[in-house]
C-alpha cells in the first residue's frame, strides 16, 4: 500500500520547495519600470546576415492540391535571392507551416511562427477564414502580416484597426465590378448565372457583380467547397435560362462545371473569375477525358477570364521568363505552375518591400516604406498596388481576357478601380509595360 | 420538367455511389462487425494504382481489374497484420484501429500520389444521353456505374442467401465459438470478408474516381453520406445499403439543385434521425442493432 | 507511524473526495509551477492540451464508463465555443468569465438532453452514425445563421482583460507580469482541474456505477432498477457540459470561432483520445491530449531539422500520428494508461508482494482491470456494478 501514497507525497514536498522558491525568488512587488529605453523600433529576428519570416498554408489535406505549391514558388525566389547576396546583405529565411485550411490550426502554427520562431513578418498567409483566425492577433503583436493570399477585402479596408496587414491580389469585389461592367457594356443581353463558391470569395464577388449587372441575373447558385456533386447546381443554372455564367469558384470546380455542363448538354458562355481560371491546369485535368469530348489544351476556349499577373502561358513575358529561371534555378522537381507563380511573384513584392524599407530594416520601418513607396512598385502587377496610409488593399486592377489554348487574348486594358461605387477607369500608370529588375532582384 | 428529370439523375447516380460504399461497409460488418473507416483511404490507394497504370498508357480494363485485385490483397493484408489482433478484443478498439488506418493510407496516398489534382479518364462517355433534341443528365458511365453497384448487390445477397460460404462467414462473424465447432475456418471466413469487402470499396473508389477529379481526400464526403446510407439501410441487408444511398442521393440533389448545397448536412441528419427513430437498427434490420 | 499509516490511506481510499481534492491541489502547484517556466508558445500549446483534455475526460465517462460511442463531440464543442463568442463579441463586454463558461456549459448540455435523448435509443454503430452525422452538419449551421454566427469566416471574440489581483498575485510570485497566452492557459487548466475532480467524483459515485452497471449488462440493470435511457441521457449531458466548458476554452484560446475549426477531425481525434489513453482513465485522457498535442509538432521540427521541405514534413507528421494510433491499440489495447498500469504493476510486484493487506479497504477492483490505481482518478473504471447490493430504491430515486 506504501505504493500508493509515494506517488502523490514526494512530488508535493518536492513541489511546495519549489513554489516557496519561487515566491522567495519573486520581487514581492513592482519596482516601477524595467528602465529599458525605448528603441527605434522592433527588429525581431533582424541579424546584419538574415531576416526569417514565415506563412501558414494548407499542405496536407482537401485544400492543398494546388495552394501547396505556392509556398514551394515562394521559396524558390527567396533562394534566387539569398543565392544572390540576400536584400541588404541579409538572406531570407521563410518559414513554411501546414494549417490543412483548419483556423484552429492557424492559430496554433502562427503561434508557433511568432512565439517560438520569433518571425519578423508573416509573408503570404494563406486562406480567408484561416487567416480571419490570426490577423488581430498579428496586429496587437505588431507583426507585419504581408500580403495576404486571399482576396477578402478585410486585409486592406480597414487600416485603422488592422495597420500591419496588406491585401496584395486584387480584392474579389473590384473583380465583381470589373467583369460585372464588362458583361454589362458588351454583352447587355446576356441573361446571367452566377455559380459561386459558399463563403466571402463568392458573396464579395457577387456584391461587385451586383453593382452592374443586377437586372441582369437570373439565377444564383453555390456549392460548398468538398462537395464535388455539383450536377443539380448546374441542372438549376440550364433551367434557369443562365446563357452567361460567371464563376467564383476554386479550379477544381472549373473543371467539374465543364464536365457537368456536358454531362447535361449545357454550354452558356463561361466567365470565371481569375482564381478559377487556370487554362493549363483545367486543361491539363480535362485532357484526360477520351472520347475527343473535350481536348485538352482547347478545352477552355473562348471562356472569358481576369488576369493580373503574367501566367505560365505568357512566354513572351519578361516575367514568365524570369520565373522560368528562377524555377530551373531552384532545382526542384515538377513544373512551373501558375500557383507557383504566383508564389514567387509574391515574394518578389516582399523583396521590393525589404529594398524599401532600407538597411536599417525594423517592423515600423517596412510598414512605413509600403505605405510610402508600394504604389510604386515595379512588379509584375499588371495594375499598381493601391497601398497607402488609409487603404491597404493590393492590386487594383485587371483586365478581361479571352482563353485561348493555354493562352489568352486580352479584351480590354488594365482597368483599375476600388472598392465601394469607385469608378472603374483605364490604367494609365505603364505598369504593364514593367520588366523585372536587373538580375531579377529589385533593386 | 427538366431540370426536374436532371436533378432526379444526379440523385440516382449519386446514390449508386453512395450504395457502393455502403455495400463495402455492410460486407465487412456483416462477415467480421467491424466498421472499417479505412475502406475509403484504402480504395484511394487502389484507384491510384489504377490511374498510375491508365497514365503509364496501360489498358483501362487491365487497371480497373488491377485495382480490384489490389483491393483483394489489401483487405486481407490489412485483416491478418493488423484487424486479427483486436478480435475479440473491446469493439471500440477495432473502430479506433481503423480510424488510425484512414489517417495512415490517407497520408500514405499524400507521400505517395502526392496532392495535385489529377482526372481519372470515365469508363465510358462524358456526355449526357440524347433524347430528341434535348440532352438528359446521364451518361453511359452512368449506366456503368448504375450496373455494376447493382450487379454487386446481387452477388451479396446471393452469397449471404444462398452460398454454402456466406454461411460460414456469418456464422465466424456471429458467433466464433460455435462456429468453430460446426469446423467453420473462423480466420480464413475473417480474412475472407475483409479481402472481398476491399474489393466492393475498391469498386466503389474507381466508380466515384472515373470522369472526376481524384486527389488524396476525394473520397472523404462519400465516408460520410456511405456510412450514412448503411445505417439508413440496417447495416445488415445489401439491399438496404442501396435503398438508404438512392434515399440519401435523391434527398441530397434535391436540396443542391433547388434549396441550397449548404443544407445537405443537416438534411442527412434530418434523414438519419427520423429513420432511427422510427427503426433504431435501419430500415432493412433484421434484428436488433449490436454494440460497437 | 503504521497505524498513522493505516489511517491516511483508509482515509484515501474511502472518501475519494478527500483524494481527489489533494490531487486537484498537487495539480493547481504543479500547473502554477510549469506556467511559469513555460515559454508562451509552450502556455499556447499547454492551452490546447487542455481544453482537448476537457473535451476528452467528457467524452471517457460517456464511452468508457457509459459504453456510448460518440463520433460528434467536437460539435458539442461548438456549442460551448459559439456561446462564449457571442457572449464576448465586444471588448469590455463586462460579463464575468465565470457567468460566461456557466453559461456556455449551460447551453451545451440543453443541446446535450436532446441528442442524448435521440441517441439512448441507439447503439453500436447506429449511435456512430448518428453522432457523426452531427459532427458534420453542426457546422454548416454557422454558415446557415451567417448573420448570427458569422458564417464560413466565424466570430471574432474579445478576451477579457486580466483581472489586477491575477496580475499582482503572478507578479509576485514569478516577478513578471503574465502574459495573455499564460493567463489564458491558467483558466484553461484551472477548468480541468474542476472538470476533471467533478468527474472523477461523479464516476465514483453511485451515479457512475449506474452507468457502469448499464454499460456492463443492460439486462441485469434493468432488472436491478435502473432507468436505462435515464442513465445514458444523464452520461450524455454529463459529458455534454465538458464538451462545452472545453468549448468556452478552445474559444478563449482561439479568439475566432468558425466553423472549420470544429470539423470531424476534431470529434474523431477526441475519441482517438479516449481510446488510446485508456478507456475509462481520466488520467490516460489527460496524458494522450498531450501526446496528441505534442507530437505533430515534435516530428514537423525533427523533419525541419533534417532538411526535409515543409510539404513532405507535414505529411510526415500525419503519418506518424495515424501510425501511432494503430501501434498503441496493438501493442497496449487497453490504452496507455493500462499499459503503464501493467508496467508499474510489474515492476512493483516483487516490494508489493511482501505485505499481505495492499489490497485496500476498498475491495480492489471489481469489473475494471485488475491492476487498477487507486492514485489516480483512474480507478473510474473500478466503478463497475459493486452496488448490486445496494438498494434498488435508492439506485431509482437517485437518478439524475
Amino acid at each position: 500500500m506504501k505504493r500508493h501514497l509515494r506517488g502523490p507525497k514526494a512530488p508535493v514536498v518536492g513541489l511546495l520547495a519549489a513554489t516557496l522558491v519561487l515566491a522567495g525568488c519573486g520581487s514581492g512587488g513592482r519596482d516601477g519600470d524595467d528602465g529599458e529605453g525605448e528603441v527605434a523600433g522592433d527588429t525581431t529576428s533582424v541579424t546584419d546576415d538574415s531576416i526569417t519570416i514565415g506563412g501558414h498554408y494548407p499542405l496536407t489535406g482537401v485544400a492543398a492540391p494546388g495552394y501547396s505549391e505556392i509556398p514551394v514558388g515562394a521559396q524558390a525566389y527567396y533562394d534566387f535571392v539569398n543565392d544572390n547576396g540576400g536584400v541588404n546583405g541579409r538572406t531570407i529565411d521563410f518559414i513554411v507551416k501546414d494549417d490543412a485550411y483548419d483556423p484552429s490550426k492557424t492559430t496554433a502554427v502562427t503561434d508557433d511562427l511568432v512565439l517560438r520562431e520569433e518571425i519578423f513578418a508573416m509573408v503570404g498567409g494563406l486562406g480567408t477564414p484561416t487567416h480571419r483566425a490570426v490577423v488581430d492577433d498579428l496586429n496587437a503583436e505588431g507583426v507585419p502580416d504581408l500580403f495576404v493570399s486571399s482576396g477578402s477585402l478585410q486585409w486592406g479596408d480597414d487600416v485603422a484597426n488592422r495597420p500591419t496587414t496588406f491585401g496584395w491580389q486584387p480584392d474579389y469585389e473590384i473583380e465583381g465590378k470589373i467583369i460585372g461592367q464588362y458583361i454589362a457594356e458588351n454583352l447587355p443581353d446576356a441573361k446571367v448565372g452566377l455559380f459561386l463558391q459558399d463563403d466571402d470569395f463568392g458573396t464579395d464577388g457577387e456584391s461587385g457583380v451586383r453593382q452592374f449587372l443586377e437586372d441582369q441575373i437570373v439565377s444564383v447558385q453555390r456549392y460548398t467547397s468538398g462537395n464535388t456533386e455539383i450536377g443539380p447546381q448546374i441542372a438549376a443554372l440550364q433551367a434557369d435560362g443562365a446563357d452567361l455564367v460567371i464563376g467564383f469558384n476554386t479550379p477544381a470546380y472549373t473543371a467539374l462545371t465543364q464536365l457537368n455542363g456536358l454531362g447535361l448538354g449545357y454550354s452558356p458562355q463561361w466567365f470565371y473569375s481569375n482564381v478559377g481560371s487556370d487554362p493549363t491546369l483545367v486543361g491539363g485535368l480535362l485532357a484526360n477525358f477520351s472520347e475527343g469530348a473535350v481536348d485538352g489544351a482547347g478545352a477552355l476556349d473562348g471562356v472569358l477570364t481576369t488576369e493580373y499577373i503574367p501566367a505560365v502561358a505568357d512566354t513572351d513575358s519578361e516575367w514568365t521568363k524570369l520565373w522560368n529561371e528562377v524555377w530551373d534555378a531552384s532545382g526542384e522537381d515538377g513544373e512551373l505552375t501558375n500557383f507557383k507563380i504566383y508564389g514567387m511573384s509574391q515574394a518578389y513584392t516582399f523583396v521590393q518591400a525589404l529594398v524599401a524599407a532600407g538597411e536599417d530594416l525594423t517592423r515600423e520601418g517596412l510598414i512605413e516604406a509600403i505605405e510610402e513607396q508600394g504604389g510604386d512598385f515595379a512588379g509584375p502587377n499588371l495594375a499598381p498596388y493601391r497601398y497607402s496610409a488609409d487603404s491597404h488593399l493590393g492590386i487594383s486592377g485587371m483586365r478581361v481576357a479571352e482563353l485561348k489554348g493555354v493562352a489568352s487574348t486580352p479584351l480590354t486594358p488594365v482597368l483599375v478601380t476600388d472598392i465601394g461605387d469607385a469608378e472603374i477607369v483605364e490604367d494609365t500608370s505603364g505598369q504593364d509595360e514593367d520588366g523585372p529588375a536587373e538580375g531579377g532582384i529589385p533593386q | 420538367m427538366l431540370q426536374f428529370t436532371n436533378t432526379a439523375l444526379a440523385g440516382l447516380v449519386l446514390g449508386m455511389i453512395f450504395a457502393a460504399f455502403a455495400l463495402a461497409l455492410v460486407l465487412i460488418w456483416r462477415s467480421t462487425r467491424i466498421l472499417n473507416f479505412a475502406q475509403a483511404p484504402m480504395a484511394v490507394l487502389t484507384t491510384y494504382i489504377a490511374l498510375v497504370m491508365i497514365e503509364d498508357g496501360q489498358s483501362y480494363w487491365l487497371a480497373f481489374v488491377v485495382a480490384l485485385l489490389c483491393g483483394l490483397v489489401l483487405g486481407a493484408v490489412v485483416e491478418r497484420v493488423v484487424i486479427r489482433p483486436v478480435e475479440g478484443k473491446p469493439d471500440i478498439n477495432a473502430v479506433i484501429l481503423t480510424l488510425g488506418l484512414f489517417i495512415v493510407f490517407k497520408s500514405a496516398a499524400e507521400v505517395i500520389f502526392g496532392t495535385k489534382l489529377r482526372t481519372y479518364p470515365p469508363s465510358f462517355g462524358v456526355r449526357g444521353l440524347s433524347v430528341g433534341d434535348t440532352t438528359i443528365g446521364i451518361t453511359t458511365s452512368d449506366f456503368f456505374t448504375i450496373g455494376a453497384v447493382l450487379a454487386t448487390m446481387a452477388v451479396l445477397v446471393a452469397l449471404f442467401r444462398f452460398t454454402d460460404l456466406g454461411l460460414k462467414m456469418r456464422a465466424a462473424a456471429n458467433n466464433q465459438e460455435v462456429a468453430k465447432l460446426l469446423g467453420v475456418k473462423v480466420g480464413a471466413m475473417l480474412t475472407l470478408g475483409w479481402a472481398l469487402a476491399a474489393v466492393v470499396g475498391s469498386l466503389s473508389g474507381l466508380l466515384i474516381a472515373s470522369g472526376g477529379l481524384v486527389q488524396p481526400s476525394y473520397m472523404d464526403s462519400i465516408v460520410v453520406f456511405g456510412f450514412i446510407a448503411a445505417v439508413i439501410g440496417g447495416l445488415e441487408s445489401p439491399v438496404g445499403a442501396v435503398v438508404g444511398g438512392l434515399l440519401l442521393g435523391f434527398s441530397l440533389s434535391f436540396v443542391s439543385g433547388y434549396i441550397g448545397a449548404q443544407l445537405v448536412a443537416l438534411v442527412a441528419l434530418g434523414i438519419l434521425m427520423l429513420v432511427l427513430t422510427f427503426r433504431p437498427g435501419g430500415l432493412f434490420a433484421a434484428t436488433q442493432g449490436r454494440r460497437v | 507511524m503504521s497505524t498513522l499509516t493505516t489511517r491516511v490511506r483508509a482515509s484515501w481510499s474511502s472518501y475519494p473526495l478527500v483524494r481527489h481534492l489533494v490531487t486537484a491541489a498537487i495539480a493547481l502547484v504543479v500547473v502554477i509551477v510549469v506556467l511559469t517556466a513555460a515559454s508562451d508558445f509552450q502556455a499556447t500549446k499547454l492551452t490546447e492540451m487542455a481544453y482537448i483534455a476537457i473535451a476528452a475526460g467528457g467524452l471517457t465517462l460517456l464511452t468508457g464508463l457509459n459504453g456510448q460511442i460518440s463520433l460528434g463531440h467536437g460539435a458539442l464543442m461548438a456549442f460551448g465555443a459559439y456561446t462564449t463568442a457571442l457572449l464576448y463579441d465586444e471588448r469590455d463586454a463586462g460579463l464575468p468569465l465565470v457567468l460566461v463558461v456557466l453559461i456556455a456549459v449551460a447551453v451545451t448540455v440543453a443541446v446535450g438532453v436532446l441528442i442524448g435523448i435521440a441517441a439512448a435509443r441507439l447503439h453500436g454503430p447506429y449511435l456512430a452514425g448518428a453522432t457523426l452525422t452531427l459532427a458534420i452538419a453542426v457546422p454548416g449551421l454557422g454558415n446557415q445563421f451567417k448573420d448570427t454566427l458569422g458564417g464560413d469566416q466565424g466570430l471574432r471574440l474579445f478576451v477579457p482583460e486580466i483581472p489586477q489581483w491575477a496580475t499582482d498575485t503572478a507578479y509576485y510570485l514569478t516577478g513578471s507580469d503574465p502574459s495573455r497566452s499564460k493567463y489564458v492557459a491558467f483558466l484553461a487548466w484551472v477548468t480541468l482541474i474542476i472538470v476533471f475532480i467533478l468527474l472523477a467524483n461523479l464516476a465514483s459515485s453511485r451515479v457512475g456505477r449506474r452507468w457502469a452497471a448499464v454499460r456492463d449488462d443492460e439486462v441485469a440493470a434493468e432488472i436491478a432498477g435502473i432507468d436505462l435511457t435515464r442513465a445514458r441521457v444523464s452520461a450524455f449531458v454529463v459529458s455534454a457540459a465538458a464538451a462545452g466548458a472545453a468549448g468556452a476554452m478552445f474559444a478563449l484560446a482561439q479568439r475566432t470561432v468558425s466553423p472549420l475549426g470544429f470539423s470531424l477531425n476534431l470529434s474523431l481525434t477526441l475519441l482517438a483520445i479516449v481510446v488510446l489513453g485508456g478507456l475509462g482513465s481520466l488520467t490516460g485522457a489527460i496524458l494522450l491530449s498531450g501526446v496528441l498535442v505534442f507530437l505533430p509538432q515534435f516530428v514537423q521540427d525533427l523533419g525541419a531539422g533534417a532538411n526535409i521541405d515543409a510539404t513532405r514534413a507535414s505529411q510526415m507528421a500525419t503519418l506518424v500520428f495515424g501510425l501511432t494510433m494503430v501501434l498503441v491499440i496493438l501493442l497496449a489495447p487497453r490504452g496507455l494508461a493500462g499499459g503503464l498500469r501493467t508496467l508499474r504493476a510489474k515492476l512493483t510486484s516483487a516490494t508489493s508482494s511482501r505485505g499481505g493487506s495492499h489490497a485496500g479497504p476498498s475491495g480492489g477492483s471489481s469489473g475494471g482491470s485488475a491492476d487498477s490505481d487507486p492514485d489516480s482518478p483512474s480507478s473510474t473504471e473500478t466503478a463497475a456494478p459493486r452496488g448490486n447490493s445496494s438498494d434498488p430504491t435508492i439506485t431509482k430515486k437517485g437518478t439524475s
